[in-house]
């Protein structure tokens, strides 16, 4: 009698203090999470507010005349006119006509400063678009110079940054302002155009395309391989010594450090066949190297999860192992096969360091439009930005993250989302 | 054995790539220093835009890495154009024409300032070549003379009692940058020749005479801060103690954060940089591989566009993008024999 009773305060004082453990245990979890979460809301607290600027641009209202002789052109149609025309001459006519009062060789320096130097080729391609312009006078919004642009979004937030101009064109700013003829637009570049030193013109087109194109060429060779490595290896090897080493050794792949695979790659596809630097087609090839390893494991895995029964069925009512396998196993392990494909797509979509050694780290202005167009891809892009000197890069560089998180953002999600629609329980 | 069917298919499909792109190449490559990088792609986009053709593609591999590429052979399969932020040393030439690279045209396109800057909240530095070199070198004289002992200094006032008393502590990029190649070429061996015994120790040991002036301490004064000078002048905003080194051009974009040290009294600007009166200044060039002029299609109109007064000129757009111009007088004479495509004889004063 008295043993028991002493045996259950024992129980009751051990009972308060593992419940206690266990709360102090829970409580460590909840820290741990907060703190990644925070982690993440400061990273991106930090993107957007720098890089938000970067969705708008400075556009500055003149009116301007396509006027023939002035551009130096009598046919629209002749290639060889419109390479000779004098299309910066356009917007610095038009400068010049609203404010007269410029004179001396500096002073039009400057003045010719607040607009982009490629707003004269901006109105190229309108005319181009609309021959029916030309000698017609119009207004119209021009995209201003990038040390215009950052001064007066930094103007508008009220800490206005004028270092990089001189303090006639402070005035001049002023009174455009005042006249209602400078603001800000939506800015269509970053989205239409490729890469450019000048921060207003650069955009990430180009970037986009060439990730986009690696990412195809990854995917069409990495999948297949992948797949067909990971069934052979789990249906159909004999596990002896040989399976085993390989078993190593992909694991061993899937932890090598990436620059390692481009200096494979350099070796191999550069150097050895020759393929040319830059392109889609190397950069694809390299990041399948990278990529398989991890292919092959998650599907290994969800070859794994489907039970024997269904093997044993299948066999058992007669069918071949090779139908058993295609029937039976790999469609019911093809949704983990999927999820496997897309992480490991969007490790690929977020490489730089094997690209470097492959010539893919370029300054690429045209946008990429097959396999064998020079390219470069999104996280490249940032960190060319992100070394760049002129200070408009650095909203854009936070543009450019906001761009590639979506990306991998919607690559994960739909992970997520492909495993809980399509996984079955067993 | 399914996995090995496709290795032939993709051995086949690589031979057939390969065989396309050793015909022909549509654009121009360029490889090379990131100093140049700025620059030579300002001029790459001005001629692609101007000319309707392709815009030349432009690699930023340092310029050793470039010389490297760009003398590895003649062939579409090679560079074209490599950009440096020095001159071609002797060794890259010969290895340039055992290559079969023989005839070469050298550039010199500009200069660039390397400043030392601090934080604009701090006051403002006045630094000689002989400070920077008993800061930052890991060896320095001792009292006797001819005695050498690791560098002892861990304050300003330590090296010259005019500086203040704060804490060496110096960011400056790391030793795989060209930057810091010219830095310690041009900064701590101007400061070490200061010494007349070690001057005197140039002709009797040249190693020796080397590794002294250009070895950079490694105790923890001098901070590597990686190829990014983004992030240098990020680092120096918060921490107003340290100062930092990098390019001119990023002293130029960031003149509200950060402000450059006067180096023997002269500021650096753009104008001291230009006619040499700052003294750590280093010429840019570029290289061209003449066997492929007229080749690849656009390279005559690449380098006639980068010789040209609206693009290297005095108001040209690569000045306002922070390269220092050539005087005119050498700049009309290295755009003649640019122009007419003159290739190094083998007899310049290489190292």
């Amino acid at each position: 009698m008295n043993k028991s009773a002493d045996n259950l305060s024992k129980i009751k004082r051990s009972l308060t203090r593992r419940n206690r453990a266990e709360a102090r245990f829970q409580w460590c979890g909840r820290v741990a999470i907060f703190i990644g979460l925070a982690a993440v809301a400061v990273l991106f607290v930090d993107i957007i507010g720098k890089g938000h600027g970067a969705f708008q641009a400075t556009y500055i209202k003149l009116n301007v005349s396509y006027d023939q002789d002035l551009l130096g052109i009598e046919n629209l149609s002749d290639p060889e006119q419109l390479m000779m025309g004098n299309w910066d001459a356009v917007p610095k006519v038009a400068l010049r006509e609203k404010f007269t009062d410029v004179s001396g060789r500096r002073d039009k320096r400057r003045l010719n400063g607040l607009l982009s130097n490629g707003a004269g080729f901006d109105l190229k391609d309108r005319l181009l678009a609309n021959p029916q312009l030309l000698n017609t006078t119009e207004s119209i919004w021009l995209l201003a110079d990038d040390d215009i642009d950052t001064y007066y979004k930094s103007w508008l937030d009220g800490e206005a940054y004028a270092a990089r101009l001189s303090d006639k064109q402070v005035v001049w700013i002023d009174q455009l302002h005042e006249q209602g003829l400078i603001r800000l637009q939506l800015n269509t570049n970053l989205f239409t155009r490729g890469d450019s030193r000048e921060p207003e013109q650069a955009g990430i087109r180009g970037a986009v395309m060439g990730s986009l194109l690696t990412l195809v060429l990854t995917l069409i060779l990495s999948f297949p391989i992948g797949v067909s490595a990971a069934i052979y290896l789990e249906e159909f090897a004999p596990k002896n010594k040989w399976t085993d080493f390989i078993e190593v050794n992909i694991n061993n792949l899937a932890a090598v450090p990436s620059i390692i695979f481009g200096l494979l790659g350099l070796a191999i596809f550069i150097n050895f066949f020759h393929v040319p630097r830059s392109v889609p087609i190397v950069g694809g090839l390299v990041l399948t190297l990278m990529t398989l390893p991890t292919i092959i494991i998650t599907s290994r895995a969800a070859i794994k999860s489907v039970p024997p029964s269904i093997r044993e069925a299948a066999l058992g009512m007669g069918a071949s192992k090779y139908q058993m396998v295609l029937h039976h196993v790999l469609p019911l392990a093809l949704p983990g096969m999927l999820t496997g494909a897309i992480i490991g797509m969007a490790q690929a979509l977020g490489e730089t360091a094997p690209l470097l050694m492959i010539g893919m780290v370029a300054f690429i202005v045209d946008v990429p439009g097959s396999f064998t167009d020079p390219a470069t891809v999104l996280p490249v892009q940032i960190f060319l930005w992100a070394d760049s000197p002129e200070r408009a890069f650095i909203e854009k560089t936070s543009a450019a993250i906001m761009v590639l998180l979506t990306f991998l953002i919607i690559m994960n999600t739909s992970a997520v989302w492909l495993r809980k629609r399509l996984e079955r329980r067993w | 054995m399914t996995q090995l069917k496709f290795i032939p298919a993709i051995v086949f499909a690589m031979a057939s790539i390969s065989a396309t792109s050793s015909m022909a190449r549509e654009s121009i490559e360029v490889v090379g220093s990131s100093t140049v990088y700025p620059f030579s792609t300002v001029v790459a986009e001005r001629y692609g835009r101007a000319s309707g053709k392709l815009t030349p593609k432009i690699e930023s591999t340092g310029s050793g890495g470039g010389m490297k590429l760009f003398c590895s052979g003649v062939g579409t399969n090679y560079p074209d154009i490599t950009n440096s932020s020095r001159r071609m040393k002797s060794s890259e030439f010969k290895k340039c024409q055992t290559n079969g690279v023989r005839e070469v045209i050298e550039v010199q396109v500009g200069y660039d300032g390397i400043v030392i800057a601090n934080s604009v909240e701090s006051a403002p530095v006045e630094l000689s070549r002989k400070d920077i070199f008993l800061a930052l070198a890991a060896q320095v004289p001792g009292a006797a003379e001819g005695e050498l002992i690791d560098n002892p200094y861990t304050t300003w006032n330590q090296v010259n009692s005019a500086l203040p008393d704060t804490a060496i502590e110096v960011l400056g990029p790391p030793p795989t940058s060209g930057t810091r190649d010219a830095f310690a070429e041009l900064a701590l061996e101007g400061g070490c020749k200061k010494f007349a015994w070690i001057k005197a120790m140039k002709k009797t040991d040249k190693s020796a005479y080397k590794a002294l002036c250009h070895t950079i301490r490694e105790d923890g004064a001098y901070i590597e801060a990686g190829e990014n000078d983004n992030l240098i002048v990020q680092k120096l905003q918060a921490n107003p103690a340290a100062l930092g080194i990098f390019g001119f051009s990023f002293l130029d974009q960031n003149a509200d954060k950060v402000q450059g040290a006067n180096i023997e009294s002269v500021e650096p600007t753009f104008e001291s940089i230009a006619d040499k009166s700052y003294p750590i200044s280093r010429p840019l060039y570029f290289y061209v591989k003449k066997a492929h002029v007229g080749v690849v299609p656009g390279i005559e109109g690449y380098l006639n566009e980068f010789t040209s007064e609206r693009a290297w000129g005095e108001d040209g757009y690569l000045a306002e993008k922070g390269m220092i111009p050539l005087p005119l007088e050498e700049r009309r004479a290295m755009a003649k024999s640019t122009r007419s495509l003159t290739p190094m004889t083998g007899n310049e004063a290489l190292k």
